[in-house]
């Protein structure tokens, strides 16, 4: 059962990659994938939350006591967010504007959560660090992957800084579509299926 | 009992070290993010009422205490002088306060334009204010020497149909900005002047 180092941060990247495989954190996921910008703006900002909530966490492990771990847990994964946000305000003020609310939202997001309960509090700083790297790495790339296909197929343009480049010429007919919330789902949908057949053994 | 008091000094240390490093990372912060809120919110409708300014009205701006409150002046330079000011105002809405930018020639004394900033009117009458340029445009030219008024106070401004209360505030608004500006005038000018030197 034991992992080495390297699987340790692997794993988030395809076996237990957060939205697709474990299916948390979805409402971010469903929400702010409209833009290319968006997604790995959110998918930085849960990477930085969860890798060092779960150092700290780790290196607190034996210090907190049981009874009040969740509270401790949300003390801390809380603290990051919003470093986060305040470091956004700072530096990426339109960035944050777009995401708005889905900032704030991370402390409740049950990745960081989830990764704190079920394996910093039980592992080493190193194997910590790695796993959130890793699971905020995996989330980023989802996040990016559908958003890549909501945004280029329903506008005909990609947002990688700022301001949109326009792939296609004037005879692409953009499916609107995508960029509203059922289409959200129904792409949330396809991926979720196209992981499961690419899985299969 | 010790188990008790192990639970409180964990988590006391841990909320008090949460609390002491957001509140210096705030700190440090802070004058930044007053700088992008600047120039993400109010940016867009100061740029606006200064259309023709040569100068970037954000970068040029000072403070002025006005009683208990700091208002900011934002300096727009029309025919090579910096002879536009514009600030903040606000009237009393339908739903809430309608905020509004007013930039005024110091030279004629007249309103170079206004722009609804924040409000919360009803899409489709009251948010007009903000949304059509036409209703905005009726208070250039405006002196500030005598509040602004709508038709039906015996004023000049046409109020939009069936927002008559958000085109009172917006009227209100102005001519707030008018009574801080002829209160703030002697001041504002003696900045100025340190600005052409």
């Amino acid at each position: 059962m034991a992992k080495t180092l390297v699987q340790e941060f692997t794993k988030g990247l395809w076996a237990e990659i957060p939205p697709f495989r474990l299916v948390l954190g979805l409402c971010p996921t469903l929400a702010i994938t409209n833009t290319l910008e968006n997604a790995y703006g959110m998918g930085v900002a849960v990477t930085f939350v969860l890798a060092f909530s779960n150092i700290l966490i780790s290196a607190l492990r034996k210090i907190i006591p049981s009874k009040v771990r969740i509270v401790a847990f949300i003390v801390v994964i809380a603290t990051f967010v919003i470093v986060v946000e305040l470091v956004m305000q700072a530096y990426t003020y339109a960035l944050f504007l777009k995401l708005g609310i889905f900032i704030p939202l991370i402390v409740v997001n049950c990745i960081p959560m989830g990764r704190a309960e079920a394996f910093a509090s039980k592992n080493s700083i190193v194997r910590s660090a790695l796993d959130g790297l890793g699971r905020g790495l995996g989330y980023t790339i989802a996040l990016s992957v559908l958003a890549t296909f909501r945004q280029v197929i329903a506008t005909g343009a990609i947002t990688i800084y700022e301001t949109p480049i326009t792939l296609f010429g004037p005879a692409f007919e953009p499916f609107r579509f995508l960029v509203e919330a059922p289409g959200a789902f129904i792409c949330l949908g396809l991926m979720l299926g196209l992981m499961n057949i690419l899985g299969k053994k | 009992m010790r188990e008790l008091i192990n639970m409180v000094v964990v988590l006391t240390g841990i909320s008090l070290a949460s609390g002491g490093l957001l509140a210096s990372l705030r700190a440090s912060t802070q004058e930044r993010i007053d700088q992008q809120v600047l120039e993400f919110v109010k940016g867009p409708s100061v740029r606006g009422v200064f259309k023709d300014a040569t100068n970037d009205p954000i970068a040029t701006r000072f403070q002025l205490k006005d009683g208990q409150i700091v208002r900011t002046f934002f300096v727009g330079e029309l025919e090579g002088s910096p002879r536009g000011v514009a600030l903040e105002a606000a009237g009393k809405g339908y739903k809430g306060e309608v905020g509004l930018v007013v930039a005024v020639d110091t030279q004629t004394g007249k309103v170079i334009g206004i722009e609804v900033t924040t409000h919360s009117e009803t899409p489709g009458l009251g948010a007009k204010a903000k949304t059509d340029p036409a209703f905005a445009a009726q208070f250039k030219g405006a002196s500030v020497s005598s509040p602004a008024k709508v038709t039906q106070d015996g004023g000049s401004i046409n109020a939009i149909s069936g927002a008559t209360i958000t085109s009172r505030a917006v009227a209100g608004g102005v001519s707030n900005a008018f009574t801080i500006y002829e209160r703030l005038k002697p001041q504002i000018e003696q900045k100025l002047k340190e600005l052409r030197k």
